[in-house]
Parts: structure tokens; sequence; C-alpha cells
């Protein structure tokens, strides 16, 4: 046996360890700084924002862009953004829910794992690729649908007015916006039906109820709330997206219509941050912070209440 | 009265148990100790007195809290959330739970050897033996390091298993040669105790025979304490032997027999001892 | 006397329908995104040449030309957010799984989830904001971009680095503690190398994220024809706001823009592409190192 190779011992008493307890002491307050930044940055930005927004609430209105009171500015780009949003939550949920449900209930693991690769794809693709293709590839697409739907069903709200023709319509934006919340809406959806029990499938079955049977009464009814987690987290999504929608739809941003298939249509505030900011100076920038302050208010909105209906089911189990 | 009912277990092993090469070495003083998780009283009021340089066996049913005493002799207890001792533990004269002493230079002098092997899975073999001194922040010479490694290596039997890969990754080892190293991580910090908890149960029988081989050479130079569930195992690698109980799932654990491992096996003073050790032999 | 094999008609026929409805769903997922990427191949590969990656726009009308000085620009914009978010991140999940705990830990969560949807415009709004404050209005800086991305960024590599280091095995860190380690020397040298392979996937996922962001870059970043090395002064181009000022802007001879438009949109996708599968790849990297222990 060879001789043991042994290391000075550690003395046992605290004295000597001063260094020690100042590197712990250290290193917890740096991470303890790190972790409190994020509230602290989000605190930020909503100071910022309002310092850097007030200003315009009191300007003249020929100082601000288009030349009218923020007030008379903003309701219609938020009709705009709560309207393209809306719809395109309509077009995503059932596509969504649908494509998740396939997945978890009845596609085997390999056409599962290939379709949640699919939807990862969707969500990697940048916005400004999306709109892109949206106004090279789907505008156009829609135009004959629109113009059509214009010419024969003109009496009805949405169709109403004159078709674009280029197809740069509130139609083409919700689709475009649609195709870009549905991975988050699936991926969130997909969660929910996971976690639903299986024992109550299979007692269904077992009773004689078809799959879809199974499903509707032992899946559905435990995942609503998941589901409406989902849709507002997509839709807190399409409300801030900005570049798709700067470059699909071709708006006039004080006009207020439901209409989908005009090129007259009110704006998105995102969008109309975009579109403006380049070119703006003085208080216009003001008043683009102040609509950017009232989105930022919306979305956060939209995403805290979201986050809470998801959270909640978790806390039950635990 | 009940020793002539229980029959007389002899130890099996053939070779001896080695005496200490000096049985020289700080006691561990355990008084008037209990350990909870909350409002839990998992263990209480024990009493025991642990002699340096040979192996003392924890043993008793599941839930009697000799694994939580375990871990209260190097103040890991305490990193669980909530749990919190009453009592003193002292190694010598120094009381481990006295407010002035370092947590890290307790668990520096007394080693674990876990359960479960759990070696670093981002280090190599070396780096792995080498981890005690630093992650204490100490700074090896090249020859001091290399020595550290082959004495560590060597005295939990894995050198030769290991010399030639000593930068592939511990991970790679099988379950009982990753016991191994652990055992080599605990030696290399030049511990005065080595606690392990049943260091055994996940290995086959033959990394089991090879580990307690080593346990009873580690006494030469360590005070060793194992919990272990085998009666069997404490009879082969002990010395002394503290027995523990509990009156039921929600009760405290407590010691209830302590002395010499042929006299708690052979002649238990207790009828719970006599209860026990029968039920696992008779 | 079949009751117990048949199912009404009625009923088989809602089940079949359902099954038809997903399928239709999982098309209308899937049409978008074969139409999208057959698009942005077949236009994108028009200019996919040597000049588009070596030469910049600086002088050019009509064809020609490159985007060499985007490149450049969306690599140290999205570099330096990454350096200064992933060391941030990463702290501030050891924060949330190491040190603290109770109310503190459930607001910084529950932030941190919003925060993931918040509206990058509204992000460079706020960097705006902050830097016209101190350079004054009209401020244009790569840095400052940065700052804007680190925003968007930094919710996913602390929720992916969060995860991660939850899942180190308790029993690692408490080997390390009972060799007297001290407890930053815990998280540093064996927790969050253990948690690396993961930490890593999610900041190249927070990279993948922020590499193709268009607005806030085009609020402070700003757009120009010439390469700018200096992230500290002036505009600087970047591909997503390049693929947008090319649209935007086309000259007599359209389709040359929008070429270039389309080969950047590819350049990009392929960046993005090629970091999502670099983060596959380090998440694999964890699992391996589960499988052995």
């Amino acid at each position: 046996m060879t001789d043991l190779v042994s290391i000075r011992r550690v003395p046992l008493m605290k004295a000597e360890h001063r260094r020690a307890r100042a590197e712990e002491a250290t290193a917890r307050g740096v991470a303890t700084v790190a972790g409190w930044t994020v509230v602290v940055l989000l605190a930020a930005v909503t100071i910022f924002l309002l310092i850097q927004g007030l200003p315009a609430l009191t300007a003249q209105p020929e100082e601000l862009p288009l030349g009218v009171s923020l007030l008379r500015l903003a309701p219609p780009l938020l009709f705009g953004s709560l309207w393209s949003g809306l719809l395109s939550l309509g077009l995503a949920a059932p596509v969504a829910i649908g494509v998740a449900l396939f997945t978890t209930q009845y596609a085997p693991k390999p056409l599962a794992r290939l379709l949640g690769t699919i939807t990862d794809l969707l969500a990697a693709v940048p916005s400004v690729v999306y709109g892109l293709w949206g106004l090279t590839v789907l505008a156009p697409l829609t135009a004959p649908l629109g113009a059509w739907l214009a010419t024969h069903l003109g009496w009805f709200p949405l169709f109403a007015g004159e078709a674009s023709a280029t197809g740069r319509t509130m139609l083409a934006a919700s689709v475009v916006l649609a195709i870009m919340i549905m991975p988050i809406m699936t991926s969130v959806v997909r969660e929910v039906f996971t976690q639903a029990p299986t024992e109550p499938v299979e007692a269904a079955l077992g009773l004689g109820a078809t799959k879809w049977e199974s499903i509707r009464m032992a899946v559905l009814p435990v995942s609503r709330s998941g589901i409406v987690a989902g849709a507002m987290l997509g839709l807190g999504r399409a409300l801030g997206e900005t570049m798709a929608v700067a470059m699909v739809l071709s708006a006039s941003p004080l006009h207020v219509t439901g209409s989908l298939v005009t090129s007259s249509g009110p704006g998105t505030i995102a969008a109309f941050i975009a579109q403006t900011f380049p070119e703006a100076h003085g208080l216009e920038l003001n008043a683009l912070i102040a609509l950017g302050l009232s989105l930022f208010a919306v979305t956060f909105l939209v995403n805290a209440v979201a986050r809470r209906i998801v959270s909640r089911p978790s806390k039950g189990i635990s | 009265m009940t020793q002539t009912i229980l029959p007389t277990i002899h130890r099996e092993t053939t070779t001896p148990i080695p005496a200490p090469i000096s049985s020289d070495g700080p006691k561990i003083a355990i008084t008037n100790f209990s350990a909870y998780y909350g409002s839990f009283l998992a263990i209480s009021n024990v009493n025991v007195t642990i002699e340096p340089k040979q192996v003392t066996a924890f043993i008793g049913p599941s839930g009697c809290g000799k694994t939580t005493l375990l871990r209260s002799i190097n103040r890991l207890h305490e990193v669980t959330p909530g749990a919190r001792t009453e009592g003193s533990v002292r190694l010598g004269a120094t009381d481990l739970y006295d407010p002035r002493v370092d947590v890290a230079a307790v668990r520096a002098r007394i080693g674990m050897v876990f359960q479960r092997p759990n070696p670093f899975p981002t280090m190599s073999i070396r780096d792995n033996v080498l981890a005690g001194p630093r992650l204490q922040g100490r700074r090896l010479s090249r020859s001091e390091a290399d020595d550290l490694v082959e004495s560590s290596l060597r005295a939990a039997g894995l050198w030769e298993d290991a010399k030639d890969r000593l930068r592939a990754a511990g991970a790679g080892l099988s379950g009982g040669q990753q016991q191994r190293l652990c055992i080599a991580r605990a030696v290399a910090n030049s511990p005065d105790v080595i606690l392990m908890d049943e260091p055994c149960s996940s290995l086959d029988p033959i990394s089991t025979a090879t580990i307690e081989a080593m346990i009873v050479d580690l006494a030469r130079n360590y005070t060793v304490i194992i919990v272990t569930h085998n009666m069997q195992q404490a009879l082969r690698v002990s010395r002394r032997t503290a027995f523990f109980s509990t009156d039921g799932a929600s009760r405290p654990g407590r010691l209830v027999e302590y002395g010499d491992t042929m006299q708690v096996f052979n002649a238990p003073r207790e009828e719970a001892t006599a209860r026990y050790v029968g039920g696992h032999f008779g | 006397m079949s009751t117990i094999t048949q199912v009404s008609l009625r009923r088989r026929l809602t089940s079949s329908t359902a099954v038809v409805l997903m399928g239709i769903a999982v098309a209308a997922a899937l049409v978008p995104l074969i139409s999208l990427l057959w698009t942005v191949i077949s236009r994108g590969v028009r200019r996919f040449d040597l000049a588009f990656v070596t030469q910049s726009m600086r002088g050019i009308v009509g064809a020609g030309g490159g985007a060499s000085h985007a490149i450049a620009g969306s690599l140290l914009i999205t570099g330096a957010a990454t350096l200064m978010c992933v060391p941030l991140g990463v702290l501030a999940a050891v924060y949330m799984t190491e040190y603290g705990r109770g109310l503190p830990v459930r607001v910084i969560t529950f932030l941190v989830d919003v925060m993931t949807g918040i509206p990058s415009i509204v992000v460079g709004l706020f960097a705006y904001a902050v830097a016209s404050l101190f350079f004054g209005p009209g401020i244009r800086s790569g840095l400052v971009a940065s700052g804007a991305l680190v925003l968007l960024m930094l919710p996913v590599v602390i929720r992916s680095s969060e995860e991660m280091l939850r899942m180190v095995p308790l029993d690692l860190r408490e080997a390390s503690y009972a060799l007297g380690a001290p407890r930053w020397r815990t998280i540093a040298s064996v927790v969050l190398p253990t948690a690396l392979p993961g930490i890593t996937s999610g900041a190249l996922l927070g990279v993948a994220r922020i590499v193709g962001e268009t607005a806030p870059l085009l609020l402070v970043a700003g757009f120009t024809d010439s390469m700018n090395g200096n992230l500290l002064d002036g505009r600087m181009a970047t591909l997503p706001v390049f693929i947008y000022s090319q649209w935007q802007n086309q000259g007599a001879d359209a389709s040359a823009y929008s070429n270039r438009a389309w080969t950047a949109a590819l350049v990009l996708v392929l960046f993005v592409l090629a970091l999502n599968i670099a983060a596959k790849a380090a998440i694999r990297l964890t699992q391996r190192h589960k499988g052995q222990s």
C-alpha cells in the first residue's frame, strides 16, 4: 500500500473564512441583481414611454402625424389592431386546435414529431419574410376573391366598399397574421391536451364511444381554459405584430371600416409606427411613442391574463 | 432470555478486520441530538460516541432516521429546505453546530459517499478526484495533483483500472467503478471521517464485495460510518453497530441500542433489537 | 343483434367528419409553409451569388450590389446583444433557481412570461426613448439596437436556462456540498457546466428569435447603403431592414430590388434554420449526458 497523500486540513472555525463569506455574498448579490433586472426593465419601459409620450397629449394637432390630435389618431388605429387581431384569431384558432388534437390524439409518434417540427419552422420564419411573401404571393391570390365578394355580397358589411385591385387588404393581412400566430397557439393547446388525463378517454372508449366522442367528452371540457389562454397569447402576438402588417396592409389610418376587401381600411398601431417613424421628427415622435405605450398596455394586459390562466392548473397539481 | 431463542451468528468474513494503524484521531460525540423536517421530528434525542478509525454501522428499518442522522454529521441535512436540528455533534473538541464553525470546512473534514454513485458528469476521472480541493478554491501544483490523484485512486482500488484513462469521463465507468471513484473523491479531501449512505444498495454482488473490502481497509486511516439495510453487510464490515427504530410511520426515530457489532447481533440487550436482527436471520 | 359492435351511422359520420376537419387543419398549416419556403428558395436563388455576400449597396442603382453590409450589421448587432443578454439571462435564472424563493421568484417568473409577448416595436420605441434622452433626437446606433434586442432575447434565455438548471439532479449539488464546496462554487463548477448544453440551446433559440427582428432595428439602427463596422456610431444596415427597404424603395429596375430582397430573405431563413438545428443538436448533448449517468 502506497503512502496516503494528504492535503492540509481546513480549520473548522469561521474566523479564518472571511474571504469565503465575502465571495458567497458577492455571488448572491450579483445573481439577485440580475434576477430583478427583468422587473427593472419592464418598469423602465413604462416610465420612459410615459416621459416621452406625454408631450404628445398636449401638442397642437398640426405638429402631430397626419395633422390630427392624438385622441383622433389613436382610436381608429386601436380598432384596426383589435380587428385584425380578432380576425386572425378566428382563422388561426380552429387550425391550431385541429392540429393540436390531431398530433396528440390521432397521429402516430413520428408523424406527430414531424408536425411539431413544422410548427416550429412556421414560428421561426422572421416576420419581414412573412410580409414579403404576403404581399407577393398571398395578396394577389386574394384579390379576385375580394373582387367577387365585393360584387356579389357587397351589401354585407364585411365585404362593403370598393375591392382592392392589389389584394393588400385586411383579409390578406389577417391570413398572414393567422399563419404567424398559429404556432404559439398550437404549442400551448398541444400542451394542454397532453396533460388531459387519459383514464376518462379510455373509460369513454370502453363504454362504446367513438374516438371523437371520447375526445369531446373527456378531453375538450378539461382543456377549455388552456385553449382560451392559448388564444389570448396568439391575440397578444397578433396585436404586436408589426412588419408583416406594415408590408401587406395598404391602409387609410384614420378610416374606420370593418370591410375586409377595400384598400382604404384602418391601419394597426404597430404598423403605423413602423411606417411613420423613419420620416418622423419633433412631436410626431412623441405621438408615436404614446401610441406605442397604449399598445404596450393592451398587449401586457392580454398576455398577463393568458399567463394567469395557463399557470392556474399547474398550481393546483403541485 | 431472548438470547436463548436467537440463533448465534458468526462473522462470515475469512479475513479478520485489520487493526487500525493507530486509533488516535477525533471521536464524534453526538449529544441530545434531534433533527426535523419542518415540524416533523425525524430522529429524536440521540446520544452516541463514535470511536475513531473503525467502522460503525447504523442499522434499522426504513424511516427510523438513520440516514437523517448520518446527513446531520456533515451538516448536509440542513440543505433540505425547512430542515433543522437540535443538540450537538462534536468532532474532537469542536461542536460542529457552533455558529462560528464554517459549514464548508465541516464537509471538507467529513466526507460522504452516497447511495447512488454520483460522479460529476461534466468532469473527467482525474477532475472528479480533484473536485474536492478545487471546489474549496485550493490551488494544487501539477505534481501535488498527480500524487493526490494516484494515492486517492489507489485507496479506492481504482488506480489499476483508471490510470490509463484519467482524462476520460467519469460517467463512462461501470456502477461499481463509479462508486469507487466517489470514494476516491471523498478520500482526496483527506477527511477525518467518511460517511457512507447505503453505498452498495445500487450495486451488483461482486461490486458490493469489492466495496466492502475497501471499507474495511479505509478504516485503517479514517473513521467510517455506514448506513446499511443489509445485516450481513453490517456484520462483515463494522466493529460497532447502532440500531435505530421507530414506533410508527409518523413517529420520530430513536436510538435503541449501541454496542460492539458482535454483541448487538449475538446478544442484543433490547427486545426490539432482537426482533429486528432475529427477523432477518431467524 | 349487433348493438355491441355497430355504432349508428350518424355517430360514425360525426367521428369521421372530425378526422377530416383535422386533416384540413393540418393541410392549412402545411400549405402556407410549403408555399413560403418554395417562394423564398425559388426567388432567392436568383441573386444567391458571391457578389451578394461580398458587395454592399454603395453607389448601386438598379441591378448588382449585395448585402454584405447588412449581413455584417446583423452579425454585429445580434452578437453584441447576445454578449449582453446571455450572462444577464443565465444569472437571472441562477437567482430564480438557486437563491431566490417565494413571492419575488413568482413575480419575476410571471413578468418573464409576460415579457415573452412584448411587441418588438414597443421595445424599439423604448430603446429610442432612452437613447434620445441621452444623445438627442434622431439617434441611430447599432448598439442601441442591440440594447433593444436584449429585451426581446432575455425572456427566452431566462426561461430556457431556468428549466435546464432545474433539471440538474439534486444529488450532484449534494455531492458538491459534501466535498466542502461553498454554494457559489457548486453553482459555478457543478450546476452550470452540467446545464451548459441546454443553456446553449436556449441561447441559440434566443439568437434565432432576434436575428429576424425588423421593427426595432428599423427604428434605432436605421438603414444605410454602406458598410458600417462601428456599433457606437451612426446607421447600420441589417438583413431584415435590408429586405424591407429593398421592397419599399424599388427603383426603375424593380426586379433587381425585389430579387435582392428575396435573396436576403433566403439568407436570413438559412441563418434561422441553422440556429434552430444547432439548438436541437445542443439539447441532444444533454440527453446523452443523462443517459450515461
